[in-house]
């Protein structure tokens, strides 16, 4: 699919005047400049602003703040809140291998049989996406709710017991992550699978493989990066996610992002902000974890 | 002509392996697809389940969403303004979606052009840059959300449409950037040198050549830019102080109570988009 880029004719630029070729040579730097300084401004500066205050000391009545490289703050805020973490690293990593299990024979079936309609699929598979978030989150609240849509129902056929719930468990917020990160797994699976050169599976069958001989010999080592990759791009979201959590969880599985959103509501920019940095370290490790194990930068490929 | 294409597909493969039982594979065939289309309905389902309840009636005195069907009305769709501040929220994540969109598709592409038209010994920093990108959307958004904040909250500046807009500007241009970069992977540059060698400027080849040739890619990363902005709830909550956008307006109101017409809105969205989804695909079709 990808195209060597070839390197530029500068043959044909020796007869132009040196302005034109200044402007050559700047060229890529002029280009990419403005998106460039907006990330510098608005992205690595608030990412060091962000590692910086979480070093500050704030005062919880005013929200001001001043720097004491209070380095301890990590390790008070890890004390207070391991159990949201663990909640959160817990129910993001379920949310990810159960959208692994459900996407992965549809990213298959897809990128196999898909043929002319293969754009329709995707599109289908990216569907929740075109719903507000938000509003995703709370008609799961309503299909979950205790007297809802499904159990409601089960429960009236006495399938169920009547107090039987699932809202504001933790099994609720696994739910909503899972469905409102699917497409996270889904998407990078397709394109690891499609990648698959589909001769190999002609040769397999050719030295006697069976179809499942095939598959678990064939296809599945091919896709191993792609499945590390869709479970790092669905881990990483829903670690941070606290939407979900708000809306279907109860009060007893508190993920790190409601830990986060309740910090700077009350001012403690300081904790909230070494929560975060703590957050995006996690988030760091896999990534560095995928590149150590699996080569370096692939899992760009599956953005 | 696909149905065609599968079937002699089959018989190659059958041809291949005579001892396989033909009963057994009969059914197995129906399996993936079924499979697939159940994953699909369970896509699908919550949306149903929005949009039926944009109809359903209120029986309680409070105009708010309630999980029990109490029967059909368009009286939502009828009163879908009643609201104000839901129509407020409403058109500021409009406004704030065409405002990003303008310029995360001017920054990101301009981004990918440089990206894909030139490689370190003439473009230093490339590898840096792409690790930014990468960067920008692999970290969690809760993280984007509070270091933005901890910005404003630095340099002291007013929370508002401003920093809402400088905020999903930010994190549009790395989604435009990397959609823009991978439609324009298979670009042909003979056609520029051909362009240059009739005498075309640089401008010009630009305007006449290029941007039309990349334009899919643009509109596709425009597209994904919108959609972005106009869903993003955790950095806009983070960031939005008193103009609060419609995502941000419909979590504050899972707490108090959702009025039915946030359904009529969500419902209204979802329409226009997935019209708009649909009719790029029939178009992309019909240029093959």
């Amino acid at each position: 699919m990808e195209q060597p880029v070839r390197a530029d004719h500068t043959g044909r630029v020796g007869s132009r005047r040196p302005r034109a070729r200044l402007g050559k040579v700047l060229a890529p730097y002029l280009l990419s400049l403005p998106a460039g300084l907006w990330l510098v401004a608005l992205f690595l500066i608030p990412l060091v602003i962000m590692l910086s205050l979480s070093l500050h000391t704030c005062n919880f009545g005013t929200g001001a703040c001043v720097m004491t490289w209070h380095w301890a703050e990590f390790g008070q805020q890890l004390s207070l809140y391991h159990g949201p973490f663990l909640n959160s690293i817990y129910y993001a990593g379920a949310a990810a291998l159960i959208d692994l299990v459900i996407s992965y024979p549809i990213a298959y079936w897809i990128a196999f049989y898909g043929g002319s309609k293969k754009n329709f699929f995707l599109l289908m598979l990216l569907v929740p996406f075109f719903v507000s978030f938000v509003i995703r989150t709370v008609v799961w609240n309503f299909i979950l709710s205790d007297n809802g849509v499904i159990l409601g129902s089960l429960k009236h056929a006495h399938l169920l017991p009547q107090g039987f719930r699932v809202l504001s468990t933790g099994y609720a917020v696994v739910a909503g992550l899972a469905y409102n990160y699917l497409p996270f797994t889904a998407l990078p699976l397709y394109v690891a699978i499609e990648r698959i050169d589909k001769t190999v599976l002609d040769a397999a069958y050719d030295l006697y493989a069976t179809r499942r001989e095939a598959f678990t010999r064939v296809i599945l080592p091919l896709t191993v990066p792609g499945l590390f990759a869709a479970f790092l791009l669905t881990f990483i979201p829903a670690l941070g996610d606290y939407v979900n959590q708000q809306v279907l969880g109860g009060t007893s599985n508190t993920m790190i992002g409601s830990v986060i959103q309740t910090a700077f509501a009350n001012l403690d920019y300081a904790g909230g902000s070494a929560l975060s940095a703590m957050l995006l370290a996690i988030a760091l490790i896999g990534i560095f974890a995928y590149a150590r194990v699996l080569g370096s930068r692939t899992i760009e490929e599956y953005l | 002509m696909t149905t065609l294409a599968a079937t002699a597909a089959e018989q190659e493969v059958s041809g291949r392996r005579p001892s396989r039982p033909a009963r057994r594979r009969r059914w197995t065939r129906f399996v993936l697809p079924g499979y697939s289309w159940l994953v699909i309905a369970y896509l699908v389902f919550p949306i149903a389940v929005m949009i039926a309840y944009s109809f359903n009636k209120v029986t309680t005195g409070l105009p708010q969403v309630s999980f029990g069907w109490n029967g059909a009305t368009l009286q939502w769709y009828r009163q879908w303004n009643g609201v104000p501040q839901l129509t407020t929220a409403f058109w500021l994540s409009v406004r704030l979606a065409v405002a990003t969109t303008l310029l995360a598709t001017v920054l990101g592409t301009l981004l990918a052009l440089a990206l894909v038209r030139y490689r370190p010994p003439r473009f230093r920093g490339r590898a840096a840059i792409e690790q930014v990108l990468f960067l920008n959307i692999a970290a969690p958004e809760i993280v984007l959300g509070v270091s933005l904040l901890g910005l404003f909250i630095v340099f002291n500046v007013a929370r508002g449409f401003l920093t809402l807009l400088l905020a999903h500007v930010a994190f549009s241009i790395a989604y435009v950037t990397i959609t823009v970069r991978a439609r324009m992977s298979g670009f042909d540059r003979s056609l520029e040198e051909a362009a240059h060698d009739l005498y075309a400027n640089g401008w010009a080849t630009f305007r006449k050549i290029t941007l039309p040739l990349i334009m899919p890619g643009i509109l596709a990363g425009a597209l994904m830019a919108f959609a972005i902005s106009i869903d993003d709830f955790v950095t806009s909550n983070f960031v939005s102080g008193a103009s609060i956008p419609f995502p941000v307006y419909v979590y504050n109101a899972t707490r108090i109570g959702i009025p039915p017409q946030v359904f009529v809105f969500g419902t209204a969205i979802f329409s226009v988009g997935i019209l708009c989804a649909l009719a790029s695909i029939v178009v992309s079709r019909r240029r093959v």
